[in-house]
């Protein structure tokens, strides 16, 4: 797209301040009535454009099955953003967007309707100068990932000529295991090649997750304790407080695994597990987390170092709640699992023997998304065991949400005449240190998807390589009966407390 | 929360800093920089806290404000501390100093600077002629002036070029950060030709208008001119022009901007003027020197100038 021998005068690499405004281009919404798309993605593009990042006249295309005209889509994403965004209304930014607001109403099998769609975008770059580049969100269902983008190609939406680009942005899931995730990255690319194919893991747009590579690779003091030699084991840990109702549709025979593991906490395992990229560009990142994932495995046997549960009705945090079964929509025999645990090796010489254990759940004890690093006990204490009775493990915790932060806990002498050792912690909270008012994840992603910048999204490799690690226990699960049941408002099954007690080790409690 | 601690020390002021995180929680440990407010004290003093409680949301900072009171009265510190609702995010210590300690500021503020933590200075209105070796500015790394509260911007951003240290910056030139971005991004597209000549467009007061000629004239190297409209109203229009037509930026109503290029519709873009609250924020982001302020300072002495439209022509002489 860009002449590699021109630069712009105008720009400097000592200039930090310059923003990265995209260049003249519009989004098109598919699913555009969905949760996803009022509660983060048009907020988000109000955030941006009040951050002044969007370019002139860049447009938004709805596509739903509504009988919608252009007005009442911008009143649909006027509504939205009031209630959802993070910057303050202002009227001369929203004026702006709204006259770039288009809506196409149709099903996915209507030609009709695409060809419209392809019309209007036509519109688009003579009214408003997109200028040919067009950014499609799908937020749909992915059963629907094929007839779209076939309708994509025959109305010739997904044609780019060198001078414009066309590209597609899809969310989890990538498909329900191996062969799935291989049929759907054909149909995409299909019709776009994979470097106009952007995957959303929107926790690679947080900034605690970001964040994870300035610790490790901008300091001198957690590196070299950063492998086997130090660390004793890796808890890696997303929990929340909701339950499914109202979600059957998508969740039965999906479950926590799938729905979680495969992307979001192997993504952080990558992350936190893998060697030191040459550089930040988008192909040594990728290199480097597809290179410790494809040497991550689980660990034998699977009855021992694997937990699955299914929560059942009990108090949480003051309500009664009712179980997955009795959830609306949920098959009362229904075997989804809402809680899974995993033990993982990673065969490196840097993790050799140091085991990663990754959980999640619905309805655990609260919402909580934290990555712990448990070290190893000093190897000789000078203290007789009365003295340290209450010491710990040494961990280093990076709290990913919420309450972002890093947290650091470790031995100190109890005041007093005797000498005794208890634990503290010892914090960082982005909110005390920076910023109560970080972008939005769907910010960042959004806006690198209009530049096409694909570091902080995951590679068609990746994920097909997170599929490989966490096919068999899926398999295993499948051939072994019911799930074990929790109460809602707990930590989790019992089998997840015996799979953690059966190396000598426990769950922290986030 | 807001406690008084009227005739006081800085030790005092210490002491019950520790006092209210004992009673508090933690209130300050984490706060990763101090911002030193200078001003006189009256209205500007209120306002200047206000702007820097906001951009405390992004920059948690323990805030000193040193308010300079009456010169001609005995020597004595009014220190008054807020903290909570009071203070945005951040901490905020309001000392007003009168009598002879009005000039030796520098005293009470260096025992309550936070330990190892960048220092940034800031200036609402006057600024000392050459701020890095102020007594506060010496104590900065970082130093913020405005030439955009004075009349006679051009004079006084002479005197910042000619002062310039690294680590000196105007909020004068972060008003103008939305208008070089989409300038760059305006040149970002194909067709990627050599700018020719730049003309910039202000009203006679606009210190920003002046800095946006200076930095197109040292990244672009051709000649920039820059024309004078009546006083107020900021900048109004930048063109820059090219073998294939105009460029053109421009805000006639100081709201929305219009961005022209040859063979494509005119696109439209919310350009309001910045908020001192909003330029601060983006001040406290960076706290390394900034070169390209600096070159645009030394910019600005070969740029034309020119007065209105029947104005006459001036040109290089800025000195």
């Amino acid at each position: 797209m860009t002449d590699p021998a021109w630069t712009n005068p105008l720009r400097d690499p000592r200039d930090r301040r310059l923003p990265r405004i995209a260049g003249p281009c519009g989004l098109v919404i598919f699913g555009v009535t969905g949760d996803l798309s009022r509660k983060k993605l048009m907020p988000a593009v109000y955030d941006l454009a009040n951050r002044g990042l969007l370019p002139p006249g860049f447009a938004l295309t709805g596509f739903a099955r509504r009988d919608w005209a252009d007005q009442d889509f911008s009143e649909v994403v006027s509504e939205a953003v009031r209630e959802h965004a993070r910057t303050p209304f202002r009227q001369e930014v929203w004026d702006q967007l709204a006259e770039g607001c288009r809506f196409v109403p149709g099903s996915f099998d209507d030609d009709a309707a695409f060809d419209t769609l392809a019309a209007t975008v036509a519109d688009l770059d003579r009214e408003r100068g997109t200028g040919g580049n067009h950014a499609f969100y799908l937020s749909i269902p992915p059963a629907s990932f094929p007839v779209v983008s076939k309708q994509l190609s025959r109305s010739g939406l997904a044609t780019q000529d060198t001078d414009q680009w066309r590209r597609v942005v899809i969310e989890k899931p990538f498909g329900h295991d191996l062969t799935s995730a291989r049929e759907l990255n054909a149909v995409l690319n299909d019709v776009f090649t994979e470097e106009s194919v952007f995957r959303i893991d929107h926790y690679l747009g947080k900034e605690t997750v970001q964040n994870i590579l300035a610790l490790r690779y901008a300091n001198q003091l957690f590196d070299p304790i950063w492998n086997s030699h130090y660390v004793d084991h890796v808890q890696i840990t997303m929990a929340e407080d909701i339950g499914l109702g109202g979600r059957a549709g998508y969740y039965d025979d999906i479950g926590a695994a799938r729905d979680v593991i495969q992307n979001h906490l192997l993504q952080l395992l990558a992350l936190t597990a893998m060697e030191e990229p040459i550089s930040f560009s988008p192909g040594a990142l990728r290199a480097e987390k597809a290179k410790v994932l494809s040497a991550t495995k689980l660990v034998d046997p699977l009855e021992e170092t694997t937990a699955r549960g299914q929560y059942i009705g009990g108090w949480q945090g003051g309500q009664k709640v009712v179980g997955l079964t009795e959830e609306e929509g949920f098959d009362p025999e229904s075997r989804t699992e809402t809680f899974a645990a995993i033990t993982l090796a990673v065969d490196t010489r840097r993790w050799a023997g140091v085991p990663f254990y990754l959980r999640t759940g619905k309805r655990l004890g609260r919402r909580v998304t934290e990555i712990a690093v448990v070290f190893q006990r000093a190897p000789h204490l000078p203290f007789d065991d009365t003295m340290t009775e209450e010491l710990g493990q040494n961990a280093l915790v990076i709290r990913v949400q919420p309450d972002e932060g890093v947290t650091m806990r470790f031995g100190s002498k109890v005041p007093g005449t005797a000498m005794e050792v208890r634990d503290v912690t010892m914090d960082f909270g982005y909110g005390t240190s920076f910023t109560e008012a970080s972008p939005e994840a769907y910010e960042r992603l959004l806006l690198d998807v209009l530049h096409g910048e694909p570091s902080l999204f995951p590679g068609n490799d990746e994920v097909e390589l997170a599929w490989q690690i966490l096919d068999p226990v899926i398999e295993h699960w499948a051939a072994g009966g019911m799930p074990e049941p929790y109460h809602a408002g707990t930590w989790g099954p019992e089998s997840a407390d015996a799979m953690m007690a059966r190396s000598g080790r426990v769950w922290r409690r986030p | 929360m807001i406690v008084d601690l009227p005739s006081t020390t800085t030790s005092a002021v210490n002491r019950k800093l520790v006092d209210l995180r004992d009673k508090g929680g933690a209130v300050a440990l984490g706060r990763v920089l101090t911002l030193v407010i200078v001003t006189d004290d009256g209205a500007q003093a209120e306002e200047s806290i206000e702007a820097a409680n906001a951009a405390s949301r992004e920059h948690p900072c323990r805030v000193l404000v040193l308010a300079r009171g009456a010169k001609r009265a005995a020597a004595r510190l009014d220190a008054q501390i807020r903290v909570g609702g009071d203070a945005g995010a951040s901490e905020v210590l309001v000392l007003r100093i009168y009598g002879p300690l009005a000039g030796e500021g520098a005293s009470v503020v260096v025992p309550l600077l936070l330990p190892d933590a960048p220092v940034v200075a800031w200036w609402p209105g006057d600024a000392p002629k050459v701020p890095a070796t102020d007594p506060i500015g010496r104590l900065a790394q970082r130093r913020i002036t405005d030439a955009g509260t004075r009349g006679a911007p051009a004079r006084v951003l002479d005197v910042r070029r000619d002062s310039y240290v690294a680590g000196d910056t105007d909020l004068a030139w972060t008003r103008l950060t939305t208008w070089r971005g989409l300038l760059a991004a305006a040149l970002d597209q194909p067709p990627h030709e050599d700018v020719e000549a730049a003309t910039v467009t202000g009203a006679v007061d606009s210190p920003s208008t002046d800095l946006l000629a200076g930095w197109l004239r040292s990244r672009l190297g051709v000649p920039v001119r820059r024309d004078r409209s009546g006083p107020g109203g900021g900048m109004s229009a930048v063109v820059l022009s090219r073998r294939s037509g105009p460029i053109e930026l421009s805000r006639p109503d100081g709201k929305i901007g219009t961005l022209s290029q040859p063979g494509q519709p005119d696109r439209r873009v919310a350009l309001q003027r910045r908020k001192v609250r909003d330029c601060l924020a983006e001040e406290l982001r960076r706290l390394d020197a900034d070169e390209t302020y600096e070159a645009a300072l030394a910019g600005l002495a070969e740029v034309e100038v020119r007065a209105g439209k029947a104005g006459a022509r001036r040109s290089g002489t800025r000195r």
